[in-house]
């Protein structure tokens, strides 16, 4: 083929609809008679759902409908295992597929448990506060060990323990590895991920045609076609009578696979049942509970070194975070052990890995999928053993890359798609020889560092290697077809997030048809115009799909030949095909391929039997197994050791994704993922409590990078082509954020080489970092602790007595309202507490007083529960007589839940001191106002 | 994420405004430029059954020298006061922190005295107001009256404001000779809440020793915080690294007992007003000794 537009940076021909505000995104979907949605969810993370009563919501004004668990009937069901665990023996796997709604148990904080439907978005959620869910907690499971510890509560009450999956691979004899080694380092390591942040949320939109019969739902997924099938079967309708159409999307990065999430599968449900269009939209704040994120591993580690450096092998162990559910399999997990292994040539391998059930979200791919986890490790494991043995940290690196004829490469081991692990290609010691070339690491290690530590200065340079496994199967489609305007049609099944596909796609299909590209419209995401296929994931989109491009152009290309010599009345290869026309080759006589369409489906006339009217093709490409990307990050850092400060000076990507359709696609990808890896270094990170709370649900605390911290990254390619398919193709949508956070923690601590710190953790923050350079444990915060003393200068008895009077510990509770005695040693009462921008959010509290012993100690629990949240804790407090009067010592641990846990962290432990300092500065002028007229003590 | 019902006012006129907030009562609340309390009523923090939009009331935007200082009238968005020639001149610390607060465009909406009002214990602006000795003019049924910072900002998220008054103008003493100033903070991004910040300023005398020293923190307590113990260490001194440090140890150690969170722990905390008090200070000191013997240009 003419290659004119393969390899080229050709301008996304989709940006000008989106940069103007044309492109068509699920939440702009407006229908007659929409109804709007806003779901219940669950404030605990774990807990036996006793009732949901729905009935206030029902009547709220505008409610058109309350859906509960039980209002489903037979539609409730657990969603399907999407992704069956590949074949390895003695492999352990117990599939828990999430629910539609929560019935008996829930099992994180934002399960879904009750659905309302109202006139408009608003009203559902003045409704939402109306249903009462009955909760009796359980105690939570967030740490991963703890979580597999004997006792331990179960997420998953009919299965033994939290186990969900527990995986052996192993390859070469590692302990014999161990045995003859040098050196052996071995570290425990922390790699926590989180969230995929799509700037646009989830979406989905149903409509139920009564006359057509026929369902359509507009729905921000990455695999339309997986959902229609799904939907299809689950509404016992045809999948013909589904058209799940995924328009433009605002990011996807993995949780808007197929994962048939409760929203996903209730509206079209509801739409059907209700006879009216309905819309749900998730909002930012559900965002941090209702999609899918990825968590953390723990790694046990250890890597086996010759005195040279070289490998002898890798032990691995690590436990892995799924969350709740499991319906995505084993993903994430069997990604770590294979990245794990990198470019290097790794004889012995025994990798090891249990995945625990926790009481948090659902984890399932979000870019990079696991493999940064598995980088991370191995990458660093190098570092110390450098270090350990005196070697450069890229002469470690150099000694043990597979070299280019080793490949194919077969790790003996299975990859995610149940294939073996096989590189098909790759090239990696001249990358690294590029990327330290463009940071400049020679000059610097021996000019510039020395320079500026005799300034003051810390900055430190880091490099690091990984490849990715992309492009796996099954299989993509794709269907061209020129019309009679000469204009070509592609339609292809996978969804589109913002790559390009509608230009790589259409470079690819230009140059084999020689048509120009304006001439090629793609279509993607829409089942009516193309059913087969699985979606956009696992790097895939431009290898797969992009194939499937190729070899439907192909064989138009070869349709084209049919048809024109016939025409022409000369063989095929007598023709050749360029600008829009087929030409006999050294003659004036062509025509135009799109004249060449209408002759090719006449009005009148025959078509030959055994042939097909027009110039159209499908075609379809599954790969056997997945082509291997590679690359090298490098870059260099400046920290401030006072303020444990951090800022990225400059980036270096050398990439390889084998053949490049367009350098400037590759290149976004890279700043995209690189932007994405930056944050999950130092910003992002899901800060859960002890009881499952997540406590930074907004923007504000979970912190995005953002262009003032990101930098420009410096990309070089190389081109290192896959022999899987004819245009050696590989992926790159995930490369950029998979070795960043082991660049990161390589350059910090070189920069910070003075303070001898290891890093053996991601995502660090500054907090954090903090922690590490005072050689301090960081305090965990996982309950508000109010603790103090205060001094009453009055006698033991009168403090004791008040503290026993309702009446008079009303007036030291903030907004204290009521304090009623319900029982033999609890009180009752509605409190009402504002702070600032909250306005005075209604409490009912119940005080249980224990362990009394007048008049020198109790203690007691306190629960309360408001629209906003809850609280539940306990307090003790003891009174010690001196000279000057009776010293109250008191300690109050609070779990708090709810909105105000993932939203006011930031002013919890300044508001919970204050009002207790105030009340108790009430109390006692109270009780010397009560002292001073009653005489003195 | 949309707000519980409420009824909405858009006076033209202070003096509107008042009426509608005594009308309402405790039910009511102003909204300026609507960065903080939006977000808390689309998050249903905030349910205020009425909202009084003071956006119109046009006589509330503006920037004027008079003779005891800078007028800035409450309603003057953030963004205008970044970029006023005056308050450059007049009151620079303003100036070179007011791009610390959030992002560009939050500060094209949000408005000086809305900052002031909201008192946001991390907020940039109530500190630097307080660190340069201003004062506000509140307007209640009752007519005006004037509040300087010191007794304005009274805990976390309260301040002097009584129901159903507003604060309509804050005025700016013009600085001193031989004033020098400087705003440091750090977030984890630019435009976060600052996990803590300083604004100085730093009045010296003939010999360049300090004759005031004013040290607001930021972040580290229920509001702004004067840092006294800090500044006594300065009285009549010199800036000599031995003695800025110990007025930095001070500030760190005695003015304040911070919070923690999962951003910062309290010792974290103190570290960082620990280091930013003493660059603060080495800067003030710096740039008053360099400013001449007329107050102000």
């Amino acid at each position: 083929m003419a290659e004119r537009y393969v390899g080229a940076r050709v301008p996304r021909s989709e940006d000008a609809r989106l940069l103007t505000g044309r492109a068509l995104f699920v939440d702009d979907v407006q229908l007659d008679g929409m109804l709007h949605v806003a779901f219940v969810r669950s404030e605990h993370a774990h807990g036996r759902l006793r009732g949901v009563d729905a009935a206030a919501a029902r009547r709220h004004p505008g409610v058109v409908a309350v859906y509960t668990a039980a209002d489903l009937g037979d539609y409730w069901k657990p969603g399907p295992l999407l992704v069956p665990p590949p074949p390895i023996p003695d492999l352990i796997f117990h599939a828990c597929t999430q629910v539609p709604l929560a019935r008996d148990k829930v099992r994180h904080v934002g399960e879904p448990v009750a659905m309302i439907v109202a006139e408009s978005r608003y009203v559902a959620e003045d409704a939402a506060a109306d249903v009462i869910v009955d909760i009796d907690p359980l105690p939570a499971v967030v740490d991963l060990e703890a979580a597999m510890a004997p006792g331990a509560p179960r997420v998953h009450e009919h299965l033994a323990s939290n186990l969900a999956a527990h995986v052996v691979q192993r390859t070469g004899d590692y302990d014999a590895a161990r045995a003859g080694a040098h050196l052996v380092v071995r570290r425990r390591f922390h790699y926590d991920r989180g969230l995929s942040a799509a700037i646009e949320n989830r979406c989905v939109v149903a409509q139920w045609d009564p006359r057509a019969e026929e369902l359509t739902v507009w729905d921000t997924t990455q695999a339309p076609i997986p959902i229609r099938n799904g939907l299809a079967a689950m509404l016992g309708l045809s999948e013909s009578q589904v058209r799940v159409v995924a328009p433009f999307i605002g990011g996807g990065f993995g949780p808007k696979i197929m994962m048939y999430y409760p929203e996903e599968v209730l509206v079209p449900w509801a739409a059907i049942r209700l006879g009216r269009p309905v819309k749900w939209a998730e909002d930012r704040h559900e965002n941090f509970f209702a999609t899918t994120q990825e968590r953390g591993q723990v790694h046990d580690a250890e890597l086996a070194v010759a005195k040279d450096g070289r490998i002898l092998g890798v032990r691995d162990v690590f436990l892995h975070d799924t969350g709740a559910y499991d319906p995505y399999g084993l993903t994430v997990p069997i990604n770590s052990q294979c990245t794990l292994l990198g470019p290097y040539d790794v004889p012995a391998y025994d990798t090891e890995f249990t995945a625990v059930f926790t009481t948090k979200p659902i984890v399932t791919p979000v870019r990079g999928a696991g493999r940064q986890h598995g980088v991370f490790v191995m990458e660093r494991l190098l570092d110390i053993a450098a270090r350990d043995l005196g070697l450069d940290r890229l002469a470690i690196r150099r000694r043990n890359y597979l070299s280019r004829d080793r490949f194919p490469h077969d790790h003996h081991i299975l990859f995610q798609d149940s294939g073996p692990l096989v590189y098909d290609s790759g090239d990696y010691a001249p990358a690294l020889e590029q990327a330290a070339g463009l940071i400049g690491y020679d000059r610097f290690i021996r000019e510039e560092q020395p320079r500026l530590r005799a300034a003051g200065r810390h900055v430190g340079i880091g490099i690091v290697s990984y490849i990715e496994g992309t492009g796996i199967g099954p299989y993509e489609g794709a269907r061209v077809t020129i019309e009679p305007s000469g204009h070509v049609r592609v339609a292809t099944g996978v969804g589109t997030q913002g790559q390009g596909h509608f230009t790589a796609f259409a470079q690819i299909v230009a140059d084999v048809l020689g048509v120009a590209i304006e001439r090629v419209h793609v279509v993607t995401g829409d089942t009516r115009e193309f059913h087969w296929g699985t979606g956009t994931f696992a790097s895939r989109g431009a290898v797969v799909a992009g194939t499937a491009c190729h070899a439907a152009a192909t064989k138009v290309r070869e349709r084209i030949g049919e048809v024109a010599s016939r025409l022409f009345g000369v063989s095929a290869d007598q023709l050749e095909v360029a600008d829009g026309r087929v030409r006999v080759r050294g003659t004036d006589r062509s025509i135009d391929l799109g004249a060449l369409s209408a002759q090719s489906n006449p009005l009148r006339g025959a078509v030959r039997p055994g042939t097909e009217p027009g110039l159209e093709a499908t075609a379809y490409y599954g790969p056997d197994r997945g082509s291997t990307a590679s690359g090298v990050h490098a870059l260099l850092l400046e920290v401030d050791p006072e303020t444990a400060m951090v800022e990225i000076l400059k980036y270096v990507v050398v990439h390889d994704c084998g053949r490049l359709i367009n350098p400037m696609l590759v290149e976004g990808q890279v700043q995209g993922g690189v932007a994405h890896g930056i944050g999950n270094a130092f910003y992002e990170q899901l800060v859960w409590d002890a009881n499952g709370q997540l406590q930074n649900a907004s923007l504000m605390d979970y912190l995005l990078p953002t262009a003032t911290e990101v930098p420009r990254v410096e990309t070089a390619h190389r081109e290192t082509a896959s022999p899987l398919n004819p245009i050696g193709l590989k992926g790159v949508g995930e490369a950029g954020c998979i070795p960043t956070g082991a660049a990161f923690a390589q350059a910090l601590e070189d920069a910070l080489a003075d303070y001898h710190i290891e890093i053996t953790e991601i995502p660090l923050s500054p907090d954090r970092l903090f922690a590490l350079l005072q050689r301090t444990t960081p305090e965990r915060r996982n309950l508000v602790v109010v603790e103090g003393d205060f001094l009453f200068h009055l006698p033991r008895r009168t403090v004791w007595d008040a503290l026993q009077d309702p009446a008079l510990l009303v007036r030291a509770l903030p907004g204290g309202m009521q304090l009623e005695r319900s029982g033999e040693s609890s009180y009752d009462g509605l409190m009402k507490v504002g702070v600032g921008p909250v306005t005075a959010a209604e409490f009912t509290v119940r005080v249980t007083i224990l362990d009394q012993e007048p008049p020198v100690r109790f203690g007691m629990v306190v629960d309360g529960r408001s629209a906003l949240g809850f609280t539940r804790g306990s307090a003790q407090v003891t009174l010690t007589e001196g000279p000057e009067g009776t010293t109250m010592r008191y300690r109050a641990e609070l779990q708090i839940g709810g909105r105000i846990a993932g939203l006011g962290q930031r002013l919890l432990d300044t508001a919970s001191r204050l009002i207790t300092r105030q009340g108790l500065e009430v109390l006692h002028r109270e009780l010397a106002t009560r002292a001073g007229r009653e005489g003195p003590a | 994420m949309k707000p519980a019902p409420f009824a909405y006012h858009r006076p033209e006129t202070v003096d509107d405004g008042l009426a509608l907030l005594a009308a309402h009562g405790a039910e009511a609340k102003p909204l300026a430029g609507g960065q903080s309390l939006i977000p808390a009523m689309n998050f249903r923090l905030a349910r205020p059954a009425v909202l009084v939009d003071l956006n119109r009331i046009a006589a509330l935007a503006y920037v004027r020298e008079e003779a005891d200082g800078t007028r800035i009238g409450a309603m003057t968005r953030q963004r205008t006061v970044e970029r006023d020639p005056l308050v450059s001149r007049r009151a620079p610390l303003l100036a070179e922190a007011l791009p610390h607060v959030a992002h560009a465009q939050i500060r094209n909406r949000g408005t000086l005295g809305g900052s002031v009002a909201h008192a946001d214990p991390a907020g940039e602006i109530p500190a630097v107001l307080l660190a340069l000795g201003a004062s506000f003019v509140l307007r209640g049924p009752g007519g005006s009256r004037t509040v300087p910072a010191e007794r304005f900002f009274t805990g976390l998220f309260e301040t002097a404001l009584a129901p159903g008054e507003l604060l309509v103008e804050i005025v700016i003493p013009a600085m001193r000779a031989r004033t020098g100033w400087a705003f440091v903070e750090v977030a984890r991004r630019h435009g976060d809440y600052a996990l803590a910040g300083v604004a100085a300023t730093v009045t010296l005398d003939d010999a360049g020793r300090c004759r005031e020293a004013r040290i607001a923190l930021l972040g580290v307590s229920a509001g702004p915080v004067l840092a006294r113990r800090a500044a006594r260490e300065l009285a009549g001194e010199l800036p000599s690294d031995k003695r800025l440090r110990e007025a930095a140890g001070a500030a760190s150690a005695k003015d304040i007992d911070p919070p923690g969170d999962i951003h910062a722990s309290s010792a974290y905390r103190r570290q960082l007003v620990a280091v930013l008090t003493r660059r603060a200070l080495a800067t003030a000191f710096e740039r008053g000794a360099a400013s001449g013997a007329e107050p102000g240009p």
